[in-house]
């Protein structure tokens, strides 16, 4: 892995998320589980096994990483303690951390508003999607 | 000064790859006392050992020192070496330069430093060995088998046929364990019942065997060759000699609403039962838990119909104190309760069954007559679907689960849906997996069949989520090679999962002074090489209490184990350690410490006369260790508060000469 | 009784209710609330990554004012309540995540994890007692058919969250049945809804949310009850289902000791 192009990449991925993606024994629990598969592109266990590959480029181009619903179902139900959503939240970091790369911008969120809409929702599509 | 000679093995590269040998050779010959030092490739071979009696014979040395593995890999084999040039075997030291130093360090410098170090510490205390005579003690020719599953079945029947007597202690009614409960057995498909009920009665019909069922180990004392064994015979309130097992008890009972435990729960028995109708031994029992008379002293009616008079609500739990020359731990398993994996639905859902629980639904003695029904609404299941791993395989920090692959569920999972399929071919039948191990002579072709023949369909994946909506359960599940989650309705869903050792395992264990490993698994004395025995003398291992097996593999272990155990008992004599404790009189102040914490109680005390000052004698009390009871643990070495205590081949002075070897530097 | 109380931004504004029902239903059970003064909106989800120290300040500050006041915590929100025990447990397992934390708020007393962390069902189920609450009932709901739904954010990671079992919980179907009402358990109800996806992404909350209800409904659930306002939009804005209706666990307390 150290000689692929994202060494510098994974790295970052696996040292924010704190994820040992080597405990991985491909049962695909975490996609069983997953409440948003059929939103998603690559899924929570191509999220482990791609990283471990050293493809965050990949990961890093797909709206996947927006469409996590932060459940927790995941990490509650891998057998390996694996945790695909941290993974999934730290490739997501790598993307929004760099500069002009807020998936969501203030102005956008006036035309997302109803009368009815908690500010939780609001706080935490920032929290998600923007630095 | 003892004439040492000093023998550093390389074992291959295993040690001369991390220990420069030729540096400890040379370090260690300038020892005092060492008159001959050598290295040599493999020191435990025909060769080495020959090397060995040469220098001995040669040099004409005292005592021995080889710097080589752990001694207890081989320190038997260069004591015997040593005694056939006449060297008493108990002057030969190991100093463990492989398993202490070689395996776990990696930097040369500092392994050979170390190894030096032992070789150094090993010398000293050579200076102090006393030539050691082992005594003898006889050998109770009798067996005890604890549980009486096919392990223990298999195991007891070998030894018996062999000539001695077993007995064999379940905490059941009946023995038979949990192959009695299973519906067929794979690769064959034979049915379970019809190749293990002949063996159950063989057991019940030999002379040789005594079988104590309902009753459970209470204490265990003694070492091998003379255990005294404390039995507690459970109450069963049923006379077992006068009880001809005709079952009317169990037919007038007005307590009805017992759970079956042997059909897992599905249906419900009396409060006096017979487990099934090929019960060893064929007699009743009375469940303390529900039976009316015992609870409220009012009812009677299994004593009013007892043609034989064999009710006896008085019976008490008794204590049989048994002697036996060898012990075969064959504890078994049980599936693990998959209660914590209600994403899976166990809990909540009534068509979410275990594997074993399947077992029964499709048994023909089982609650459905073998008829495959789903418990909730006893309808023809059309769809399902099977989990396999359930709690197998977990991460060592997942509390829910083992970290440990089950083994045998991948094939009786094919097993189950190869019958479902050749009985109900309008059933669909999905198996999700994460790997399939059918390692095993015919599994993988048995596997195939299952696959190819009858259509089964194996999906790579795992479920997520199983939810009961309108009698339907819906399974959501991942299928990783075609990239999807798939959606299935299904009628059942089963659920493999992991077995872990009987709860009773731990405690027996403990009672045995038998090693165990987290998993509550009982260690084997070598892992390869010793497979069948305990680290502890004269208790053996058979079937799943060791690590999970199916049925063929259970069987070979249990012969393998009775074999062991024939061996043993077949001897008259054993050879006892030498390295026992000893009392020296003198020092003795009567205290009686050594006596509370001796776990073989091989310490008494009694009065003698001593010789006192101006020709007077004085009464003393004083301990004297059997040495053909003590083990040579060296508990009482420590708890004396005198220093009278020590043990023959480890004294104290021996033990601090070490230390001041290491620590001289 | 009494504790220190964090009702976060969404119960000031859009779910109010939720607040209202259980401060008044608070009293008549004896419980008083103190809310933290200068309390900061806790960013609603939890920041997983081990480099994030910012996003967990306002969920620190929250615990150590509590701490210093000497009292337990209680949330209501289930997101707040998420986030501030995962902190928790981060500031008392995790040296590197405490360490830059207490740099940055630079406290005299480094907040190292100490206050404990309760949601108001843990003090109806802990402090209360489920069964204290039932004797104190006016109104009992009798012969309503009530779905908890937990969500996520209530039980996961269970390590962390320690609430109840996270597959088959059960707190929320004994406080129903200790308001008179009948629990109605579905396989559904530790699902999520969909969460802040329903930003970008409406037709994701209705898919979810639908589920939810649908699973709810065939059991024969006429209410289901939330501690959660973004479940609850999701479930009644985004979810389209008019046999089931959709309230806050604290409305329904209320309702039963008569103090709505």
């Amino acid at each position: 892995m150290s000689h692929n192009k994202n060494a510098a990449a994974v790295e970052e991925v696996l040292r924010s998320s704190g994820v040992d993606v080597r405990k991985c024994m491909r049962c695909g629990k975490c996609t069983a589980t997953c409440p948003a598969f059929d939103e998603m592109e690559y899924h929570p266990h191509q999220f482990v096994y791609m990283v471990e590959k050293g493809q965050i480029d990949k990961l890093a181009a797909s709206d996947s990483i927006y469409r996590c619903l932060s459940c927790f179902a995941c990490m509650e139900r891998c057998p390996r303690q694996v945790e695909p959503a941290k993974l999934i939240e730290a490739v997501r970091l790598h993307v929004i951390r760099a500069k002009g790369a807020n998936h969501l911008k203030p102005e956008q969120i006036p035309a997302m508003l109803d009368e009815d809409l908690p500010q939780q929702a609001i706080a935490s599509a920032f929290r998600k999607y923007s630095k | 000064m003892q004439r040492i000679g000093v023998f550093v093995c390389h074992c291959g590269t295993n040690i001369a790859a991390t220990v420069d040998v030729k540096a400890v050779v040379e370090a260690l010959s300038h020892e005092p006392g060492v008159v001959f030092a050598t290295d040599y490739q493999y020191m435990c071979s025909e060769s080495g050992q020959t090397l060995m009696r040469e220098a001995i014979r040669e040099h004409k040395l005292g005592g021995v020192v080889v710097c080589s593995c752990s001694p207890r890999m081989h320190e038997a084999t260069f004591r015997k070496a040593a005694a056939k040039e006449g060297l008493n075997p108990y002057m030969v030291e190991i100093a463990n330069i492989r398993e202490q130093v070689s395996w776990i360090h990696k930097d040369i410098k500092e392994g050979t430093e170390k190894a030096i170090i032992l070789g150094r510490a090993a010398i000293a205390k050579v200076h102090l060995n006393q030539p050691l005579q082992a005594g003898e003690s006889p050998v109770t020719k009798r067996a005890l088998v604890i549980g009486g599953g096919i392990a223990g079945i298999q195991t007891a029947l070998d030894i018996a046929e062999a000539g001695f007597e077993v007995d064999i202690v379940e905490k059941e009614p009946t023995i038979g364990g949990k192959m009695a409960q299973i519906d067929k057995t794979f690769p064959t498909l034979d049915c379970a019942a019809c190749i293990l009920t002949p063996k159950m009665v063989d057991v019940a019909q030999h002379e040789k065997i005594k079988i104590f069922s309902y009753s459970e180990i209470e204490s265990v004392k003694g070492f091998v060759g003379n255990f005294r064994v404390a039995i507690r015979r459970k109450a069963r309130y049923v006379d077992e000699d006068k009880c001809t097992g005709c079952g009317i008890c169990t037919e007038k009972c007005p307590q009805k609403k017992v759970p079956n435990e042997f059909n897992m729960g599905f249906d419900t028995r009396r409060a006096v039962y017979i487990p099934f109708a090929q019960a060893v031994p064929k007699v009743a029992t009375i469940d303390a838990n529900y039976c009316t008379m015992l609870k409220t002293g009012k009812c009677g009616v299994c004593a009013k119909f007892c043609g034989v008079g064999a009710i006896d609500y008085k019976q008490q739990d008794q204590i049989v104190e048994r002697e036996y020359g060898a012990i075969v731990a064959a504890t078994g398993f049980n599936p693990l309760k998959p209660t914590q994996y209600d994403e899976l639905g166990y809990a909540t859902c009534a068509d979410v069954v275990t594997s074993l629980e399947l077992e029964r639904l499709m048994n023909a003695a089982g609650p459905t007559a073998g008829t495959l029904l789903r418990p909730s609404d006893k309808k023809h299941p059309h769809t399902i679907v099977f989990v396999q791993c359930v709690g197998s395989r977990c991460d060592a920090e997942n509390e829910k689960g083992k970290p440990y692959c089950s083994k045998i569920c991948c094939m009786y999972t094919a097993k189950h849906a190869m019958l479902i399929r050749d009985k109900y071919p309008d059933t669909e039948v999905y198996v999700f997996y994460i790997d399939v191990r059918t390692p095993g002579k015919n599994f993988d072709e048995f596997y195939r069949r299952a696959v190819e023949q009858y259509g089964v369909h194996y999906i790579k994946g795992q479920v997520g989520k199983v939810v009961e909506e309108n009698g339907t359960l819906k399974v959501q599940a991942s299928d990783l090679l075609s990239g999807e989650q798939l959606h299935i309705d299904a009628d059942l869903v089963v659920l493999a999962t992991a077995v872990e050792p009987d709860k009773s395992a731990r405690g027996i264990a403990t009672m045995l002074t038998a090693s165990m490993d987290t998993n509550d698994f009982f260690t084997e004395a070598h892992a390869k090489l010793r497979p069948v025995e305990s680290p502890t003398a004269g208790i053996f291992l058979s079937g799943v209490c060791q690590g999970p097996k199916d049925i063929p593999e259970t069987v070979s272990q249990a012969s393998a184990a009775a074999a062991k155990v024939i061996g043993l008992l077949a001897k008259d004599k054993l050879t006892c350690n030498p390295c026992v404790a000893q009392s020296d009189e003198l020092l003795c102040n009567g205290c009686s410490s050594c006596e509370r914490v001796c776990p073989y109680g091989a310490i008494t005390y009694s009065d003698k006369e001593f010789r006192g000052p101006n020709r007077t004698t004085l009464i003393r009390r004083v301990a004297s260790v059997n040495p053909a009871v003590c083990q040579g643990c060296g508990a009482c070495t420590v708890a004396c508060p005198s220093g009278a205590m020590d043990l023959k081949g480890f004294s104290n002075r021996q033990i601090m000469a070490e230390v001041d070897a290491i620590c001289k530097m | 009784m009494k504790f220190s109380y964090y009702p976060g931004c969404t119960l000031k504004t859009k779910a109010k209710d939720l607040d209202a029902y259980m401060r008044a239903s608070a009293e008549a059970l004896g419980v008083e609330l103190a809310e933290l003064p200068e309390w900061q909106c806790c960013g609603a989800v939890y920041p997983m990554a081990k480099d994030e120290i910012a996003t967990k300040l306002s969920a620190v500050r929250a615990l150590m004012s509590a701490r210093d006041l000497g009292t337990d915590l209680v949330t209501l929100c289930s997101a707040c309540h998420n986030v501030i025990k995962q902190v928790n447990h981060d500031m008392k397992t995790d040296a590197d995540i405490a360490l830059r934390a207490n740099n940055y708020i630079g406290a005299e007393t480094p907040y190292m994890g100490e206050t404990a962390v309760l949601h108001f069902l843990e003090v109806l189920r802990d402090r209360v007692g489920f069964d204290t609450l039932k004797a104190k009932v006016k109104n009992p709901l009798t012969g309503r058919k009530i779905g908890a739904y937990y969500g996520c954010l209530l039980l996961r990671p269970s390590k962390i969250m320690a609430m109840d079992d996270p597959e088959n919980p059960t707190i929320i179907e004994d406080f129903i049945r200790a308001i008179g009402a009948e629990p109605v358990i579905y396989g559904m109800r530790n699902e999520c809804c969909g969460g802040y996806v329903t930003l970008e992404n409406k037709g994701e909350a209705e898919r979810r949310s639908n589920i939810v209800l649908e699973s709810a409904k065939a059991k024969g659930a006429d209410t289901v009850v939330t501690a959660c306002p973004l479940c609850l939009y999701n479930l009644k804005k985004n979810g389209g289902c008019d046999d089931v209706s959709v309230v806050y666990f604290t409305e329904l307390l209320a309702e039963a000791l008569g103090v709505k």
